[in-house]
C-alpha cells in the first residue's frame, strides 16, 4: 500500500490535469476507478507500468501464474461484486490470462485485464513476446482494446470498467504498447469519463407483458421461481423474496443463484438441474408455470430442452435479449434489469395460497432424504459429503466458500447451505478446474473481514497450487480443504456410468498435501475417519495463518442424483438404495 | 431462411473482425456482406446477409447490438426494400462475337464500361435473380467469362424509417427529419412464428 504521500499525489492527480507517463496514467485511472488491489505478473512489455507503482496507494499482489491473477480478479469481483483486475506482459503473460478471462465470460463476472504489448512500430512484425491478444480474446471478452496511443489510455481502461459492469457484466481486456506506456500525455481523469452506458437497445418491458405475467402468476396452481446469477448481479434478492412469499412460490436456484434466496427459507428448494434433488426437477418437470428470474436454461439447467417442463408456461425475466428464447421458449419475456422488472410487477401481485402445491412438493421429497449420504451412519468411511456439511455446521454458514469443479463441487452446492449472495463462488459456465485456489486469494483480498474456505480436488488443487506461495507472500489467513480421491472423481464417475467403469487416465497420484504446504510454510493436517472432521475444522479455523486439510475421503463414490447429460429432467440417476439407517444424533 | 441485416457500425479497425466473428462463433455462414461509408461521419454501413432458423434472426440482432462498436442493427425480414447488387463481368470477345454481346447487354440493360480486342467488361446493377440471368445466358457458350466480381448485397428500407437508436443519437443528414412519419419498429421479443 501506498503511503499518505501518494494517496495525496494521486488524489490531485484526478482532480488537476497533469502531464505524466502512459504507465503513470494506467495507475492513477485505476485509483480514479477506486481499485485497491491488483493481481499481475511483471514483464518485459509492461515494466513502465510496474516501474511507476510504487507512486500509486495501489496494493499489487504477485501470483505465480497468470491464469492466478485472471481467475483472482474474478473471485474478487464475485465476492465484492466490483470489478477485479489483472496485469499481465505481453505473449506469453497474456495467453496464460485466457482461462481466466474466459471463466469470466461464461458466468458474466466483471474484471479488467491490463496487458502490455511490443512497442507500436514493431506490431505485427512477430517480435520477442508478441502476441495478438486482442484477437486471440474477442470471443472471450465483451470488448477488448488495442491502445497505442498515451492519450488514449485512460479513456480506454474508463470505458472498460464501464462496459465491464454495465448490462449484462463480462471481461474487458485493455492491451497498452510499451511506448504507450513510456510517452506523455496530459492526464484529465474527468474528461477521459466515457459516454454515459447506453443500454442495450432491445430491452423492453411493456405493460401487457407485466400484464401477461402477474395473470399467469394469478392463474399458476404449480408455480416455481428459477432464481439464477442474476438475482445478486442486480441486487434483486428483497424482490425475489417478496415474490416468492407473497405469492407462496417455491424457488429452485441455478448452482450460482445459490445464495440469493435463503437456503433456511421454507420456500426454498435449493439447487435444480444435473446434480439437484430429484423432488426439486420433478416439481420442475409437473409446474405449470415457471418464473426464471436472471438464468439463461443452461443445459446443465434443463437435461434435455425437447422434454423439459413440457407443462408450464414460461416467464423470462433477463437482463441479455439474446438469451430470450435461445434455449427454451418462452410465453412472457421481460427484457430488463430483474429487479427494476419485479419492481415493476410486484405491485400487480397479489397474496396467494400455493399451499397445495408446497405440500404436493414436500411429501414427493419423503424417500429420498432418508437415503442422503448424510443421515448414513458413521462406519468409519469418510465422505465428502460428510466434510462438506460438517465445514457448513461449524462455519455457522458464514464463510465464503470458493469451490473448484468437479465432485466435490456439487457435493457443497448439496450440502452447505448458502444464506447470502457472494457466499458460494464457483466457475459453473466454463467449469475452470484450477479456479479455487486462485479465486479465494480474490475473495479474501475483497473481503479481508470474512472466513474463506477453499473446496478443491485433489486434481484440481494441482492446477494452481502454486498460488500456496502467493497466500504465504501476502500472509493471508485461508483455509483450505482438499476433497482427496485419489481420482479425477467427477470423470471417474462418467466413466463408471457411461463408459463401463473404464478408468482410463483418471488414477491420479498426488504429492503429500500436507507436507507440500508446510513446504510453504503452510500448517497442515490429514484427516481419514469422520470421527476427526470436526476437531481438524476447528483447528484449521483456529490457526492465525492459512491452514490446509487433506480430506483422504472415499475413493469411488459418486454425486447423486445425476440427469445424464441429454437425458430428460425426471430420467435421472437416484442415490443407490442404501439401509435406510438413520443416524443419530441427527445432523443438524 | 434469408435474413438481411442492415448495421451501423464504428469506422473502427478491427470492427469487422468483430461481426464476422459472431456469426462464426454462431456457426452461421455469411452469404454476402457488404461494407462503405454511411450518412454519418464515423460510421459505416453495412448489409449483411445468412442462411439461418427463422428463430435465429432476434438473436443474431441482440448479439449483434452487443458488440460494442455496433451502433444500430436492423432486421429487413420480409419488409419492403430494395436490394441491389453490382456486378462486373469480364467476357472473351473477339470483334466478330461482340454484337451478339452488345444485345445481351442492351436487353438486361447492363453497360459496356471496358472494351478491348479480346476481351470486354460488363458492368450491372440489379437484384440477384436478375444478375444470375445475365451470368446465365453468358454462360451458353462455353469458356466465354473470364471473371465475375460481385459487390454482394446491398439493401435500404423503402420509405421513411429512422431507428429509435439512430434517432436519439440526432439527424445524421443535413436535411431535417422533423417531417418524416416514423417507421413502427419491429422489436417484438419474441417474433410469432410465422413471422
Amino acid at each position: 500500500m501506498g503511503t499518505n504521500a501518494t494517496t495525496q499525489a494521486a488524489n490531485a492527480h484526478l482532480t488537476t490535469p497533469t502531464r505524466l507517463t502512459g504507465a503513470e496514467i494506467v495507475w492513477a485511472t485505476l485509483v480514479g476507478e477506486d481499485v485497491e488491489t491488483v493481481f499481475g505478473y511483471p514483464g518485459g512489455a509492461i515494466l513502465p507500468v510496474y516501474d511507476a507503482l510504487r507512486k500509486f496507494p495501489i496494493h499489487h499482489v504477485l501470483v505465480r501464474h497468470e491464469q492466478g491473477a485472471s481467475h483472482m480478479a474474478d473471485g474478487y469481483a464475485r465476492a465484492s461484486g466490483k470489478v477485479g483486475v489483472a496485469m499481465a506482459t505481453s505473449g506469453p503473460g497474456a495467453t496464460n490470462l485466457i482461462t481466466g478471462i474466459a471463466t469470466a465470460m461464461l458466468d458474466s463476472i466483471p474484471i479488467v485485464c491490463i496487458t502490455g504489448n511490443v512497442s507500436s512500430k514493431v506490431l505485427g512484425t512477430d517480435a520477442f513476446q508478441e502476441v495478438d491478444i486482442t484477437g486471440i480474446t474477442l470471443p472471450v471478452t465483451k470488448h477488448n482494446f488495442l491502445v497505442n496511443r498515451t492519450e488514449d489510455i485512460a479513456p480506454a481502461i474508463r470505458l472498460a470498467f464501464q462496459i465491464a459492469q454495465s448490462g449484462r457484466p463480462g471481461p474487458v481486456l485493455v492491451d497498452i504498447t510499451k511506448d504507450a506506456q513510456q510517452g506523455t500525455a496530459i492526464f484529465d481523469f474527468a474528461a477521459a469519463k466515457p459516454h454515459p452506458y447506453r443500454p442495450h437497445p432491445m430491452l423492453r418491458v411493456e405493460d401487457s407483458g407485466l400484464a401477461h405475467a402477474a395473470e399467469l402468476i394469478r392463474n399458476a396452481k404449480r408455480p416455481i421461481i428459477l432464481a439464477g446469477h442474476g438475482v445478486s448481479e442486480s441486487g434483486a434478492m428483497e424482490q425475489v423474496r417478496t415474490l416468492a412469499e407473497r405469492a407462496q412460490i417455491p424457488v429452485a436456484l441455478t448452482l450460482l443463484g445459490l445464495g440469493n434466496f435463503p437456503a433456511s427459507h421454507p420456500l426454498s428448494m435449493g439447487m435444480m438441474g444435473m446434480h439437484g434433488e430429484s423432488w426439486v426437477n420433478h416439481a420442475i418437470q409437473e409446474a405449470d408455470l415457471l418464473i426464471a428470474c436472471g438464468m439463461r436454461f443452461d443445459d446443465r439447467v434443463t437435461g434435455s430442452t425437447s422434454t423439459y417442463s413440457l407443462k408450464s408456461k414460461k416467464i423470462h425475466i433477463e437482463v441479455d435479449p439474446a438469451e430470450i428464447n435461445k434455449n427454451i421458449k418462452v410465453d412472457v419475456a421481460l427484457v430488463g434489469d430483474l429487479r427494476e422488472v419485479l419492481e415493476q410487477l410486484l405491485p400487480r401481485i397479489a397474496s396467494r395460497d400455493g399451499s397445495e402445491w408446497i405440500k404436493t412438493i414436500e411429501t414427493s421429497k419423503g424417500a429420498s432424504a432418508v437415503r442422503d449420504i448424510k443421515n448414513l451412519p458413521d462406519l468409519g468411511h469418510l465422505y465428502a459429503a460428510h466434510v462438506i456439511h460438517d465445514i457448513w455446521r461449524i462455519t455457522g454458514g458464514n464463510a465464503i466458500v470458493v469451490t473448484d469443479v468437479g465432485q466435490h463441487q456439487m457435493w457443497e452446492a448439496q450440502y452447505f447451505h448458502h444464506e447470502h449472495p457472494r457466499s458460494l463462488v464457483t466457475s459453473g459456465g466454463l467449469g475452470t478446474m484450477g479456479f479455487a485456489l486462485p479465486a479465494a486469494i480474490g475473495a479474501k483480498f475483497a473481503c479481508p473481514e470474512k472466513e474463506v474456505w477453499v473446496v478443491a480436488g485433489d486434481g484440481g488443487f494441482q492446477m494452481t497450487a502454486a498460488e500456496l506461495s502467493t497466500i504465504v507472500q501476502e500472509k493471508i489467513k485461508i483455509n483450505i480443504a482438499i476433497i482427496n480421491n485419489g481420482f479425477l472423481g467427477m470423470v471417474r464417475q462418467w466413466q463408471q456410468f457411461f463408459y463401463d467403469s473404464n478408468y482410463e487416465a483418471t488414477p491420479l497420484i498426488s504429492p503429500d498435501f500436507v507436507k507440500l504446504a508446510d513446504a510453504h510454510g503452510i500448517q497442515g493436517r490429514a484427516v481419514r475417519t469422520r470421527a476427526e472432521v470436526v476437531d481438524a475444522v476447528a483447528e484449521a479455523r483456529s490457526a492465525p495463518g492459512a491452514f490446509l486439510l487433506n480430506f483422504m475421503v472415499e475413493k469411488e463414490e459418486s454425486v447423486y442424483p445425476m440427469i445424464p447429460a441429454g437425458s430428460a429432467l425426471h430420467e435421472m440417476i437416484l442415490r443407490p438404495g442404501k439401509d435406510p439407517l438413520l443416524e443419530t444424533p441427527d445432523d443438524k | 431462411m434469408l435474413h438481411t441485416f442492415v448495421a451501423y457500425v464504428e469506422d473502427l479497425p478491427g470492427v469487422l473482425t468483430r461481426v464476422a466473428s459472431l456469426f462464426r462463433r454462431l456457426n452461421i455462414n455469411i452469404n454476402s456482406l457488404t461494407v462503405g461509408r454511411s450518412e454519418r461521419p464515423g460510421l459505416s454501413r453495412l448489409t449483411l446477409v445468412c442462411d439461418a432458423s427463422a428463430e435465429a434472426g432476434h438473436r443474431i440482432r441482440a448479439s449483434l447490438f452487443k458488440l460494442e462498436n455496433v451502433v444500430d442493427v436492423d432486421d429487413i425480414a420480409k419488409d419492403p426494400a430494395v436490394t441491389r447488387e453490382l456486378a462486373l463481368i469480364k467476357v472473351a470477345a473477339t470483334p466478330a462475337s461482340r454484337s451478339q454481346i452488345f444485345d445481351l447487354v442492351e436487353v438486361f440493360r447492363a453497360r459496356i464500361v471496358d472494351l478491348t480486342s479480346e476481351s470486354l467488361m460488363i458492368e450491372m446493377t440489379g437484384v440477384e435473380s436478375k444478375i444470375e440471368g445475365l451470368i446465365e445466358v453468358l454462360r451458353e457458350d462455353d469458356g466465354r467469362i473470364l471473371e465475375i466480381c460481385r459487390s454482394g448485397k446491398m439493401t435500404m428500407r423503402r420509405g421513411c424509417h429512422v431507428s429509435s437508436v439512430l434517432k436519439a443519437m440526432g439527424a445524421g443528414t443535413e436535411e431535417s427529419t422533423e417531417a418524416e412519419t416514423e417507421h413502427t419498429e419491429s422489436l417484438d421479443v419474441i417474433p410469432s412464428e410465422t413471422e
